[in-house]
């Protein structure tokens, strides 16, 4: 399967002086963004330096304050059909995986599909067994997430997110929850759909998917964006203290 | 080295772990044998007065005047009478016919096969239709009041309109009481709090006899319909937390991840909150719907004749030297099936619903 296509000239997602609060706690202090079609960034940065929020306001699961959210040329509103058109363009992969615990992996996801009349039963089903496939589960297709391991709850994650074949993928910490032998086979899920052109922003701690995978890396701390530079120049010439202080905590 | 083959400890059969716990020790044994002698010396005498004693036929008052034990006669000869209370005896197969009609679509119902948006349509059709029958004053049958109805069919109706209808209102009180928009969220509140806060008898005086002070007669809904609706606004308030509880215990990231996909509010929780939030409360529900079956017993406060109430009025006849215990036995056994019915099929429910882990 190829990458749904995105006009070249327009920007996948834009991030205009984005602001959120939480209470008074001021989570998101003016972020501005623009991420190109087919783009791969990498967002990392410290613990409650807003980079969830960041990405949570791009689907709109966090409502920002101040500021403009623009997914593939629409502008995020509070209006409900508005919503649901820029969160079907925008793909969502959690830390916990969220599967629905009650139906099976093949309802998972051809759920949205079918709920949202994209697509008949018998055409989402194909789609969610060829992406399945395409993620390594397709024999877990007829059983319950609970059965499945970290990893390949992950996988399914994925793949339901694809079914809805969304524009741009946003993954948040996808592999933090996973026991370690796991975080591989999610990664490598995630290294080829990159190579297939999706566009991905990822909030991750994997340096090394970071360095192989992404056209920027953007480090945020406070709810400020403090350095977005292509890996090489991240890693081996950080231009901020904060940011060489972050990567000299890091294990190497 | 070769690691030994081992098998896991085998568990003794059944009747072996039965007789070492009830006798293992002296101690057991002696408490055992305490406790069979407390139960057949509490059970030899019921079963003496229920059936070694007891008057079953003929069916007549002077067959009880000699019994020792239960005179069942009674509730043998008085029976149609307690279930269908005094619904014209000539129009009876009208009761008949709705209280066959309402048990089994319940039955039929509480598969989960059949839960499927037909089943709303019959219910929707069925309920006014089984009014309609009981009412009369329509297609050649004979007008009878509400005030005539009684017993299993009243107890059925309350039963299916108070639990039924109160359960989808619940749903929407408990979403409601969660929601975003202040004014909704506070209405629901208000709402919940204000009915759980007010005990149902007193609801129910309101609604027969308040309502008629305050409010111009031909407004109003005959005083079985008000008892009806009190019951129903009663139940969904408990309900409603109940489903509330449920839904608290769901992670957000449910209801985040369907949202995520696109997936609208009624869609989001219709296909993923509900059926989960539903599944965590079930032994709650069951608890509350069994209380609420039960209530419906008080309308006899305002006058509505359910099975207690019918009962009652049979016991009324002189010709009889009043066997009460009989008689609320037969309808305490009527409540029961109803009730342990429904505990069975919550417990059954719930085994299905477990997902596979």
């Amino acid at each position: 399967m190829t990458a749904p296509a995105t006009s070249p000239d327009r920007p996948a997602v834009t991030l205009h002086g984005l602001h959120k609060w939480y209470g008074d706690y001021h989570a998101l202090r003016g972020v501005d963004l623009s991420v190109a079609a087919g783009e791969r960034i990498v967002i990392c940065g410290p613990s409650g330096s807003g980079k969830s929020t960041l990405i949570r306001c791009i689907n709109q699961l966090e409502r920002h304050q101040a500021g403009t959210v623009t997914v593939d040329g629409a502008e995020a509103t509070a209006e409900p059909r508005r919503l649901q058109a820029i969160r079907r363009k925008a793909g969502m992969v959690f830390q916990g995986f969220n599967l629905f615990p009650h139906l099976t992996v093949l309802q998972n996801c051809t759920l949205a599909p079918v709920q949202s009349g994209a697509a008949s039963p018998g055409e989402a089903e194909a789609l969610a067994l060829s992406l399945l496939a395409r993620v390594r589960v397709a024999d877990q297709a007829h059983k319950h997430p609970a059965q499945l391991s970290g990893g390949q709850q992950q996988r399914v994650a994925i793949a339901r997110a694809l079914c809805m074949q969304p524009k741009i993928m946003l993954f948040d910490e996808p592999t933090s929850a996973l026991d370690p032998e796991m975080v591989k086979e999610v990664l490598d899920t995630m290294i080829e759909l990159a190579r297939d052109g999706m566009t991905m922003l990822a909030v991750t701690h994997e340096m090394g998917f970071a360095r192989q995978v992404a056209d920027r890396v953007v480090f945020m701390d406070q709810g400020r964006i403090v350095e977005a530079a292509t890996p090489a120049d991240f890693f081996d010439r950080p231009q901020h203290e904060r940011t060489r202080a972050f990567l000299g905590q890091l294990l190497h | 080295m070769t690691d030994a083959v081992l098998v896991p400890p085998r568990t003794p059969p059944r009747a072996a772990r039965l007789l070492s716990g009830l006798f293992g020790s002296p101690l057991n044994a002696l408490l055992t044998l305490l406790v069979l002698w407390a139960v057949g010396s509490a059970a030899a005498p019921l079963l003496k007065w229920a059936i070694l004693d007891a008057v079953l036929f003929p069916a007549e008052p002077a067959a009880c005047r000699d019994a020792h034990g239960a005179c069942w006669s009674f509730v043998v000869a008085k029976g149609s009478q307690i279930l269908f209370g005094i619904y014209p005896i000539e129009e009876r197969w009208r009761p008949i016919l709705v209280s066959a009609v309402l048990l089994a679509l319940l039955v039929h119902s509480l598969r989960p096969a059949a839960w499927r948006p037909p089943l709303a349509i019959i219910w929707a059709l069925a309920l006014p239709a089984t009014f309609l029958l009981m009412y009369g004053g329509v297609g050649g049958l004979s007008y009878v009041a509400t005030t005539m109805w009684g017993g299993l069919p009243v107890t059925l109706i309350l039963t299916v309109t108070a639990v039924g209808a109160a359960f989808p209102l619940a749903i929407l009180l408990a979403l409601g009481r969660r929601s975003d928009l202040p004014a909704i969220r506070i209405l629901c509140t208000l709402f919940i709090e204000l009915t759980r806060a007010l005990p149902l008898l007193s609801i129910l005086f309101i609604a027969s006899i308040l309502l008629p002070l305050l409010v111009p007669e031909w407004l109003l809904p005959d005083k079985f319909f008000r008892a009806m609706i009190a019951l129903l606004l009663f139940a969904a308030a408990y309900l409603a937390e109940v489903v509330r509880g449920g839904l608290q215990a769901l992670p957000p990231g449910q209801a985040e991840a369907a949202q995520a996909l696109g997936l609208g509010y009624w869609q989001t929780q219709r296909l993923v909150v509900l059926p989960q939030a539903l599944g965590l409360v079930i032994p709650s529900l069951t608890n509350t719907i069994i209380v609420m079956i039960k209530n419906t017993s008080l309308v006899l406060v305002v006058g509505l004749f359910d099975l207690i109430s019918s009962g009652r009025a049979a016991l009324a006849d002189p010709e009889w030297s009043s066997p009460a215990m009989e008689t609320y036995l037969f309808v305490a056994a009527i409540y029961f099936t109803l009730c342990f019915g429904f505990g069975r099929f919550a417990s059954g429910l719930e085994r299905q619903t477990r997902t596979p882990a």
